[in-house]
């Protein structure tokens, strides 16, 4: 594919490597809140193996977050590091879309934040596996066996507790209610990913759909629970315009950088 | 000629096993006291993992670069894996995970009572790595040669595991003392909070400790408490002149003719303390447990359920 920009929106936006950069905080973003919300559960799962499970799948977000960022810093060319951009950015600068910042809650309600994470995070993968710049398709390769992974975990949660006890039906219709309003942000492209979508870098959401709808659909076909109807999808995240949870999340997650600045830990 | 097992009791066959180093297996003939002393001692280590996550867990969110925060939640999720490996070990001796965390939720069981100190500043990640975690390997490693073959298996995973949390420890350690001051007055203050707590690690003093004798005959241990605590101190205080820190006992002193350091007394009173549930974090640790446990009850139970439905299935379209 080409990588130069379409003659509608030469002189109107900036150049590749500039409009990459934000997609990448973006991504890096997204990976780093996610992971940092699994963590909470670390010591307090379930049972044991899911404890594992959980800080298993931190872990590799953390990871893909970390690749993200050493590539974000080296677009920007600044001399900032992995650790300024997680730790010294605020709210309004973050760039991760709504769901992932959201609470854990229960364990469905984290189950279902994961699931719909999951498939977008799978299917974009095995997209930007393809990108033309190299870097991000190399990091997609890396971290897709993870996403499949992670997919699996998620989807086989979903359907244990959909088609488990009364309970645990009720419990994931709950998170299903109180999540599913974030899922539309994942796949809405904003300017910056229209841009870089028409260049070639990064793949076309819509093209995505017919398979994550797929996905969803056996899924929740095993769990025994009706496709939800279309909701309002809740916007904001992906530019800067977060829910209240960020707020306290990054507080916590800032909390060494910003009493101690500047120093080497 | 008449075979050993002709002349020898069982109990005296046993114990010819344990003097050759013949790993003691689940299904050999065990003296009950064996059995109730390693299901206590291998259930009390799992738990002591299990907890142990608590007071790490409680900086992941905090941690001050990426960097560390992977490092840390990796470490962590190596105490959760030791915890199963250590569950299945005394599985075998016939008891069961969940009987043996209702015996951790009761009170009943024990886990290590350093972990009912409170972790408060980034030092303490490096404290628990360093100190606590190398009180954990003194104990642990002699446990590889232990008599009861799971035991010792599982013990050389651990070991393995220990000994890079140790070095991560110290790292945090050496990266705070040659940091800014406020960084080695961090450390420094976590070293004074924790170095106490680690010497009691070992357990109470010989003369205090009746099970010792026992367990040494029958292998479970090698070394006595007062002889690790030795080898800790003689250990420690040379790696916290390295780094430039002061361990808090004025009456640590090299001594030239036992080839050791001397050292203060325990606080026996503190220990005794803790111990019996008086810690500063006894009482949130538990609950903490409690409270995981019982929140997931309604889990455990849907993936029960879901697993039967799906056998039954099986079948019917078997």
């Amino acid at each position: 594919m080409s990588a130069t920009l379409p003659e509608t929106l030469a002189g109107i936006v900036p150049a590749a490597p500039n409009l990459l950069f934000p997609f990448v905080l973006q991504l890096a973003d997204t990976s780093l809140i996610l992971a940092h919300r699994l963590s909470e559960w670390c010591g307090h799962g379930p049972v044991l193996e899911q404890d594992l499970a959980l800080a298993n799948i931190a872990l590799d977000l953390l990871g893909e977050a970390r690749s993200y960022y050493q590539y974000a810093a080296e677009l920007e060319g600044q001399g900032r590091t992995e650790d300024d951009l997680a730790y010294l950015r605020s709210a309004v600068e973050y760039r991760n879309p709504l769901l992932v910042e959201q609470p854990n809650g229960d364990f469905a309600h984290t189950v279902v934040r994961q699931f719909l994470f999951d498939n977008f995070h799978y299917h974009l993968l095995q997209a930007l596996k393809e990108s033309a710049d190299a870097q991000l398709a190399a990091i997609a390769e890396k971290s897709l066996k993870e996403a499949a992974y992670h997919l699996k975990w998620s989807s086989e949660w979903v359907i244990r507790l959909g088609d488990g006890t009364a309970e645990s039906r009720q419990r994931l219709d709950k998170a299903i209610a109180a999540l599913w309003r974030f899922a539309g942000e994942l796949t809405t492209p904003t300017t910056t990913e229209t841009c870089l979508q028409r260049l070639g870098l990064v793949p076309d959401y819509a093209a995505l759909l017919p398979a994550m709808e797929a996905h969803v659909a056996h899924v929740l076909g095993e769990a025994t629970v009706p496709v939800p109807e279309a909701v309002f999808a809740q916007q904001g995240g992906k530019m800067g315009r977060h829910s209240e949870h960020l707020g306290y999340l990054l507080a916590e997650l800032q909390y060494m950088q910003r009493s101690y600045p500047g120093l080497t830990w | 000629m008449e075979t050993l097992e002709q002349v020898l009791t069982p109990e005296e066959q046993f114990q010819a096993h344990i003097d050759a180093d013949i790993r003691i297996e689940p299904k050999d003939w065990m003296p009950d006291a064996y059995r109730k002393t390693l299901i206590r001692q291998i259930s009390q280590h799992a738990h002591s993992e299990l907890v142990g996550m608590l007071p790490e867990g409680n900086w992941i969110t905090r941690a001050p670069s990426l960097k560390r925060k992977a490092i840390l939640l990796a470490k962590v999720q190596d105490e959760a894996g030791h915890g199963l490996y250590l569950y299945s070990a005394a599985e075998t001796l016939g008891t069961s995970r969940d009987q043996m965390l209702a015996d951790l939720h009761s009170g009943k069981a024990k886990y290590s009572s350093i972990f009912n100190y409170p972790t408060l500043s980034w030092a303490d990640m490096g404290c628990v790595g360093w100190l606590v975690d190398g009180a954990a390997i003194l104990n642990q490693v002699p446990l590889c040669r232990t008599s009861y073959g799971p035991y010792a298996r599982a013990m050389v995973r651990v070991c393995k595991e220990e000994s890079f949390h140790q070095r991560q420890g110290f790292e945090i350690m050496q990266t705070l003392c040659e940091g800014a001051p406020a960084q080695k007055e961090m450390a420094q203050e976590a070293l004074n909070r924790w170095w106490w707590p680690t010497l009691m690690m070992f357990g109470p003093k010989d003369a205090d400790s009746p099970n010792t004798e026992q367990s040494m005959k029958w292998r479970i241990k090698r070394f006595t408490n007062d002889e690790l605590r030795q080898k800790f101190v003689d250990m420690m205080v040379p790696q916290a002149e390295f780094l430039g820190l002061t361990v808090p006992d004025e009456k640590v002193k090299w001594n030239e003719a036992r080839q050791a350091y001397d050292f203060g007394e325990v606080d026996w009173n503190e220990f005794w303390a803790v111990v019996k549930g008086n810690g500063l974090c006894n009482h949130e640790r538990l609950q903490a447990r409690v409270q995981a446990h019982e929140e997931g009850a309604w889990v455990r139970e849907a993936a029960l359920a879901h697993a039967a439905k799906r056998k039954e299935r099986a079948a019917v379209t078997a």
